[in-house]
């Protein structure tokens, strides 16, 4: 089965484990500025919003890569940047309408979430399951279930 | 490793910045934070400077965990001498700013000396620069954020910063952090503006490296935040309710002080709870709480994230209070709702969101109004005095206008800026002061809860309820039950609540997680990420050194045993309602035996055998 990840912005408290996380395993360090995925913090609304690459299956950051160096793990679907290969000219960063690959000034090369080849470590470091990494073709299920339980009116009838 | 290894020095009198290595042999009988940063300042200024002069200094520091992924491993605290209580200060705070000092390269900041002028600190990773500060003087905490924020370009940077108040000369005035999480209490933020220091910024992205055994490290961390998630008040009540979730509890067990500490039990305390922050308003059918928020690295979450109404007559026709911000913590809920009997929860949430604004403890804060309503109450003082607020208990119009008066440093919020124990002495009428050591009491009332008033009575910091949380045994039986309304025992229960949080508050994490974790759930943490062995056994002892530390800084201050103890009011007027109705606090049977246990002389002085067993500096 492919799995993606799937972010549920209600359940996350911002406690940036996820980053530490990602950061640590891609670079055995613990730096969130080196975090592939990001949670965002809208204060005024009282918000925390986990983000990161989604693995587009036309992705157009490899698409745009002019010397090949991002390829499809055919395991679990992610486009993984291979480090050797990039030249760091970070068109792929134009390219991406999320924003989610992004340069690194220490290493010269781009970066993005590559699902830690299968076995994402924010998803297993998140305390309150608002990163999971689920079925890549039921990511509404939950949310279907919820409706469908508001929506079901035989109970009162 | 934990430890970065490197001290940023700032003096402010000459501008500089430079970096120093971190003493590594007090790191290892100190560990770091609260104790590693006291073991500086004893070492750096004369306990009788004033607080307020150049002669003091004002740490920020973290601990060996801060910045890691064990949980709540974000923490920093500021250790300075007090324009409080005259004592050793330690204020620690949560958010986002300790582990960004931690992943830009440094344990500690040390500020020495005063700027000629306002100034801010700025830090990227390894350069720091000290750089004028005119334009944000005169700005609130939150104005200040987002000028800092634009003017460097960078939303990641993290921001601690004073707000009016403290220029203003309040005595209990905070640093705030991330916008509303504080280094709170003993006038930590009187201190940096003292120092002409408006701000410090930092952005870090080197990150924490260096753990001494990182494979192990990731294993037990990831057990032991296991442990919180399973534990009943860390995976449960905290996160769902806050703090605040101790509001009915402490009420119906008769130990919640109420008007100035008259009473023990708040009529309007359901009104004010957890529970009515979840209930719909009448006004905008929404709760007051909109969410619970978590800390750097926090998998507990206890913060409130909280509206006002719209409609409520505080924000009326001010949009600038109508988003989300910082909510009420049963301290803030308690000192500014129930102390001052008053019972409006959007009143309440409105003045705690300008205590984050403009820099104040809200415990002090709200203590000080509630003895300033008494002593308007008994004629001490009079509308005249207040610039024609009519200070009565239970309204919520006084409780608003004396805020914005005192967050700004205007008229009579100059008077409260004083503190409850100066405002008291000015009207002639200390005895109505509820103070220790000039800081003002939490939310315990210790005829109620009888190792509370020895807590209060020798906190090295004046009565706070983060020193030793006997709470924890008393009421809710962590870990283990003992009766709130004995004596017998407290002694020593009080002693192995002040060591083992003084270890915990030298670590980087937050205390809140004793609720699930002894020193045995910390020490496999600390062991490896740290160098050295660290047992829990070693843990409590660092604690019982810092401890000492402490006691003999306030010693050398000028305080001493006459200061160990409770107003007249919790010595001599029983409790009037409740299972502690009738009772006084027991101190005096509980402070002869402390001192014992404490390896003290009878005069609450340190014999040469304790100096000796903890190799306290001379």
């Amino acid at each position: 089965m492919l799995k993606s990840l799937h972010i549920d912005p209600g359940k996350c408290t911002g406690c940036l484990q996820c980053e530490m996380a990602c950061s640590y395993e891609n670079t055995g360090v613990f730096n969130p500025s080196k975090s592939r995925i990001k949670v965002f913090t809208f204060h005024e609304a009282g918000r925390f919003v986990p983000y990161t690459c989604t693995q587009c299956d036309e992705a157009w950051c490899m698409e745009a890569c002019p010397v090949d160096a991002i390829v499809i793990n055919t395991l679990t679907g992610s486009k993984d940047v291979k480090a050797d290969v990039c030249v760091g000219c970070k068109v792929c960063t134009i390219a991406c309408p999320f924003g989610t690959i992004n340069y690194d000034v220490d290493s010269g090369k781009v970066f993005k979430c590559d699902l830690c080849g299968g076995d994402p470590k924010c998803a297993e470091a998140c305390p309150t399951d608002a990163i999971t990494y689920i079925d890549a073709g039921a990511t509404g299920m939950d949310r279907m279930r919820a409706w469908a339980e508001k929506t079901d009116n035989a109970a009162s009838a | 490793m934990g430890w970065t290894k490197k001290v940023l020095r700032v003096n402010l009198s000459e501008g500089t910045a430079k970096a120093e290595p971190l003493n590594m042999e007090w790191a290892q009988d100190y560990l770091g934070q609260r104790g590693l940063a006291t073991r500086y300042l004893v070492e750096e200024i004369d306990p009788q400077c004033d607080a307020l002069g150049p002669d003091n200094k004002l740490i920020m520091t973290t601990g060996p965990l801060t910045g890691t992924c064990a949980s709540t491993g974000g923490r920093y605290s500021v250790v300075t001498k007090s324009p409080l209580t005259g004592a050793v200060a330690c204020s620690n705070s949560g958010g986002f700013i300790g582990a960004e000092m931690k992943n830009a390269g440094w344990d500690m900041i040390i500020f020495e000396g005063k700027a000629p002028s306002p100034v801010y600190l700025y830090v990227e990773n390894e350069s720091a620069q000290v750089i004028p500060a005119d334009d944000l003087w005169g700005k609130s905490v939150w104005e200040t954020d987002e000028l800092l924020h634009k003017k460097h370009n960078d939303p990641q940077l993290r921001i601690a910063c004073v707000g009016r108040s403290a220029e203003a000369g309040c005595l209990y005035s905070a640093i705030i952090n991330d916008l509303h999480r504080a280094a709170g209490r003993s006038g930590v933020g009187t201190v940096m503006a003292s120092k002409n220091l408006k701000a410090v910024a930092v952005r870090g992205t080197r990150g924490v490296s260096g753990i001494k055994d990182p494979m192990r490290f990731l294993k037990v961390t990831s057990e032991q935040k296991q442990v919180l998630a399973e534990n009943a008040v860390t995976g449960q009540g905290l996160p769902a309710m806050g703090t605040q979730v101790l509001m009915n509890v402490i009420n119906e067990v008769g130990a919640m002080p109420t008007r100035n500490m008259r009473e023990v039990r708040f009529e309007g305390a359901h009104k004010i709870s957890a529970e009515a922050m979840q209930e719909p308003r009448a006004g905008d059918g929404k709760p007051n709480l909109t969410t619970n928020a978590a800390c750097f690295g926090c998998t507990i979450a206890c913060g409130r994230i909280s509206t006002v109404d719209k409609g409520h007559f505080t924000v009326q026709n001010k949009p600038e209070y109508w988003g989300n911000s910082g909510g009420l913590e049963y301290e803030a809920a308690w000192a500014l709702g129930s102390d001052t009997g008053v019972d409006d929860l959007d009143c309440l949430t409105y003045v705690n969101f300008l205590c984050n604004e403009d820099g104040m403890d809200p415990i002090s804060f709200g203590a000080t109004v509630a003895a300033a309503m008494e002593l308007y109450e008994s004629g001490a003082i009079d509308s005249e005095t207040t610039g024609g607020i009519e200070l009565k208990f239970g309204s919520a119009e006084a409780l608003a206008q004396a805020t914005e008066l005192t967050a700004r440093g205007e008229g009579f919020g100059r008077d409260l800026g004083l503190g409850s124990k100066r405002l008291c002495e000015k009207y002639g009428r200390p005895e109505l002061s509820m103070t220790v050591k000039g800081q003002e009491f939490p939310a315990y009332d210790p005829r109620g809860i009888q190792g509370m008033g020895l807590t209060y009575a020798t906190s090295n910091r004046g009565a706070c309820h983060l020193r030793s949380y006997t709470v924890a045994s008393e009421i809710l039986g962590i870990p283990e039950k003992t009766d709130p309304l004995e004596t017998a025992g407290k002694p020593g229960l009080v002693k192995a609540f002040q060591d083992a949080t003084a270890a915990v508050d030298s670590s980087g994490l937050c205390v809140f997680v004793t609720f699930a974790w002894t020193l045995e759930n910390i020490a496999p943490q600390v062991d490896a990420a740290c160098e050295g062995d660290w047992s829990a056994e070693r843990l409590a002892e660092v604690g019982e050194r810092v401890w000492n530390l402490e006691r003999d800084f306030n010693n050398r201050a000028g305080l001493g045993k006459a200061d160990d103890t409770l107003p007249r009011r919790l010595l001599e007027e029983g409790a009037n309602v409740g299972p502690a109705e009738g009772k006084t606090s027991g101190l005096a049977d509980m402070l002869p035996e402390y001192y014992e246990l404490r390896g003290w002389a009878p005069d609450g002085t340190l014999t040469t055998q304790t100096r000796d067993r903890f190799g306290l500096p001379g």
